[in-house]
């Protein structure tokens, strides 16, 4: 309805639009001019008193500024809020801060959901309230410098104007932070109780253990074996399966560029196909294949070809991750290779021809050429690769669900970090020695997105309207 | 003459390298295809060339005994929902942060995307207590909702960046002639980034697909299943007993969507370029 009513006037809005922009670029001293002519009132209005009465009770500040309509608006909202919110999130941070009190009838994990959603409603209702107050202040200076409130049609465009990026950035916040933001609170306060499986609800109540998990993981030896173990592992099976896609996928997007290579569009879409087939399908049928007794690779090539039983393919931690590393080559270089195809064909001509000027051999090219180009190119999506493959859950656990078990640790073979934790959790339910390796995990990543985002230039700040 | 006697070594050698990792490519695929037209059940009778040749596991698929069609239309209500509205999410919220100055604009995306740096195993743990809360564990709108708020930081990200290619001259002009705000974004900023936007939408039509973590833990009963914990459970339960069904069953699905990605790859590449390594 708004937005019909708002096209149909779009012309009038246009025009107060730039006049709104003329006034804000106006100088000092115009601004100055417009003060004296309201002089008068210039005592009268108090910006202190506007903050004091928007603290009082969110609402009044507007309603001293004589800004009805708005004033009301607050009043309502806080009322509201008092009065519905107020004793649930009191109930939510009670729980919160003792996460129940008698076993049995007090869900220490309900009430931490329940806390951690009051916690964020606390956070909104600040902002508001926030917002409220320098509002209040803001306007009260105004008027102290003798601004006359405009038609009530105007301040509802003014609102608009302003309010505009949030209405489109709102609802996808709100999603975020029920996926992404409160999730992620739950779990780093996991870390910090001793929820498992011997003191879970509804039966007993989790209590808050403060750093003893984090002290646990590096001082209990069979936390320590299985840390070192699978953390080792995983920057192995991070480093190698992803450096093994990108170098296939270069050597092979080399290649197939190779001018004296024809059939280039066949060759290419057959090159994307593992791609394209659902890798949950193809880890899935990889798995078969490697089984130890009639996987098709030990019994259509290993024996035929060398002989003997076969290759312990699952059951042997040293094949197993052998095994994982190829399929992941197998799965991810096409990616790669496609990424790099298109880049290469970017590349100007008159590079390579002035190397050929200056008697460059191959080797050369390649390294002061094409190497920087593609890799300046795709930088910030190889990286990605990289952090896909530390916390690739899906190839580890349905390649052989973290296996084979390995004595005196309480992780498998083949298991990564996330895998890792998986298991803590829907095995084993060691959900606050989870919630500890995944803070672990999240930090590390986060550190080498971090250092990533900030080199790429995506993110610089750009003029705007 | 020698110059040309040594290319021509190369080329072989390069055709034999791409011979090479075509032999491996087609291997398991063929192997697939093969065991899902053998007769019996398990994998240790089946063979790449079937001995009796039979169309059983895809008939029985499509029979009333199977939960086959249920789930495929599951999954493509799930990956439609989540095609659609990702493109909705994200592109609101890349206008805002690629044309609007506002509290929080400039670290709020990479806040979320370092944020998603953290796995997601505890946030299922959270996400299902808060879905059983508001009762929506066991749903499809469930579902949905999570991917729909996972996607949005990568993608607005993506998306961000292409509108940031798009000449402010085009939308201040709009403006100046008396466009608002939801003017310029619907007739200006949406047409020009098609591209992205329809790499958003087929990465978002895809990913639920064949995700198989999430759904198989928000979902329990076998009426809601989608395709991948379907499939999933029908080698889960006894390995060997029913992978030829399963090879059947993927078949089905992993073929349209090779056929949607070959089709599509070259938009998607340079989607995924244009929009992520915009400096």
């Amino acid at each position: 309805m708004q937005i019909m009513g708002r096209e149909s006037s779009h012309y009038l809005y246009g025009t107060a639009y730039i006049k709104g922009v003329i006034q804000m670029a106006l100088p000092d001293y115009q601004q100055e001019d417009n003060k004296e002519t309201g002089g008068r009132r210039k005592k009268k209005h108090s910006p202190a008193l506007a903050v004091f009465l928007s603290i009082l009770f969110a609402g009044l500040g507007q309603l001293y500024n004589r800004r009805y309509v708005k004033g009301i608006c607050f009043l309502v909202i806080e009322a509201a809020f008092l009065v519905t919110m107020l004793q649930s999130i009191n109930y939510g941070l009670w729980g919160l801060r003792t996460l129940g009190t008698i076993p049995g009838t007090d869900h220490s994990i309900r009430l931490l959901v329940f806390g951690v959603l009051s916690v964020i409603g606390i956070f909104f209702a600040l902002a508001l309230y926030i917002a409220n107050v320098l509002d209040a202040r803001n306007q009260a200076r105004k008027i102290r410098n003798g601004w006359k409130p405009s038609s009530f049609r105007n301040t509802i465009s003014a609102f608009y104007e302003y309010a505009f990026p949030y209405l489109m950035t709102f609802p996808g916040l709100l999603l975020m932070i029920f996926v992404v933001i409160f999730p992620l609170l739950f779990s780093v306060l996991l870390a910090f109780t001793n929820y498992n499986l011997y003191n879970s609800p509804p039966r007993n109540l989790v209590d808050w253990v403060g750093f003893d998990n984090f002290v646990n993981l590096v001082t209990v030896p069979l936390w320590q074996d299985t840390f070192l173990s699978v953390f080792s592992w995983t920057i192995v099976w991070t480093v190698v399966a992803t450096t093994l896609q990108i170098a296939l996928g270069l050597f092979l997007a080399l290649i197939v560029n190779d001018p004296r290579i024809k059939f280039k569009k066949l060759i290419r879409t057959v090159l994307i196909l593992p791609w394209a087939v659902p890798a949950f399908v193809t880890i899935l049928i990889f798995s078969a294949m490697f089984n130890d007794d009639f996987g098709a690779i030990n019994r259509d090539i290993i024996i035929p070809l060398i002989g003997g039983g076969g290759l312990p393919w699952l059951s042997d931690p040293f094949y197993a991750r052998i095994a994982i590393i190829l399929i992941q080559t197998w799965l991810g270089f096409p990616f790669i290779f496609a990424l790099f195809t298109g880049v290469l064909q970017s590349i100007s001509k008159d590079w390579y021809e002035a190397a050929d000027v200056d008697g460059g051999s191959r080797l050369q090219k390649f390294r002061h050429i094409t190497l920087p180009h593609v890799l300046f190119a795709t930088a910030p999506l190889l990286i990605m690769q990289y952090a896909q493959n530390f916390n690739n859950f899906n190839i580890i656990y349905l390649f052989n669900e973290g296996g084979p078990p390995v004595r005196g640790q309480n992780a498998g073979g083949t298991d990564i970090l996330i895998s890792w934790v998986y298991k803590l959790t829907f095995d084993t339910n060691n959900y606050s020695m989870a919630a500890v390796i995944s803070i672990i995990m999240g930090g590390i990543v986060s550190c080498f997105a971090f250092y990533q985002f900030r080199k790429t230039r995506s993110f610089k700040e750009e003029g705007e309207i | 003459m020698n110059q040309k006697k040594k290319s021509r070594i190369e080329v072989t050698a390069m055709y034999l390298v791409l011979l090479v990792v075509a032999v491996v490519i087609f291997y398991p695929l063929i192997w697939t295809v093969g065991i899902s037209f053998n007769q019996g059940n398990s994998l240790y009778s089946s063979s790449i060339i079937p001995e009796n040749f039979s169309l059983d596991h895809y008939k029985w698929l499509f029979s009333a005994e199977s939960d086959y069609l249920i789930w495929y239309k599951n999954s493509l209500i799930v990956s439609g929902a989540t095609a659609v509205g990702s493109v909705i999410f994200t592109s609101l919220v890349a206008y805002a942060f690629s044309r609007y100055q506002f509290v929080g604009r400039k670290n709020g995306l990479y806040i979320f995307l370092l944020l998603q740096m953290f796995p997601v195993m505890m946030a299922m743990v959270a996400l299902y207590i808060f879905l059983n809360m508001i009762g929506l564990l066991d749903t499809l709108t469930g579902l949905i909702l999570i991917y729909l708020g996972g996607q949005i930081p990568f993608n607005a990200w993506l998306v961000k960046g292409y509108f940031d290619t798009i000449p402010r001259e085009l939308d201040q002009a709009a403006r100046i002639d008396g466009a608002g705000h939801l003017r310029v974004f619907w007739s200006i900023m949406l047409p020009l980034a098609k591209p992205i936007l329809a790499v958003v939408a087929l990465f978002n039509f895809m990913m639920p697909l064949f995700d198989f973590l999430l759904p198989s833990i928000v979902l329990s009963s076998a009426d809601n299943y989608t395709l991948a914990v379907g499939l999933y459970n029908f080698i889960n339960d006894q390995f060997a007993n029913n992978f030829t069904r399963f090879a059947a069953g993927s078949i089905l699905v992993a073929v349209p969507i090779a056929a949607i990605y070959l089709y599509l790859q070259r938009y998607l590449i340079s989607g995924l370029t244009a929009g992520g390594t915009k400096g």
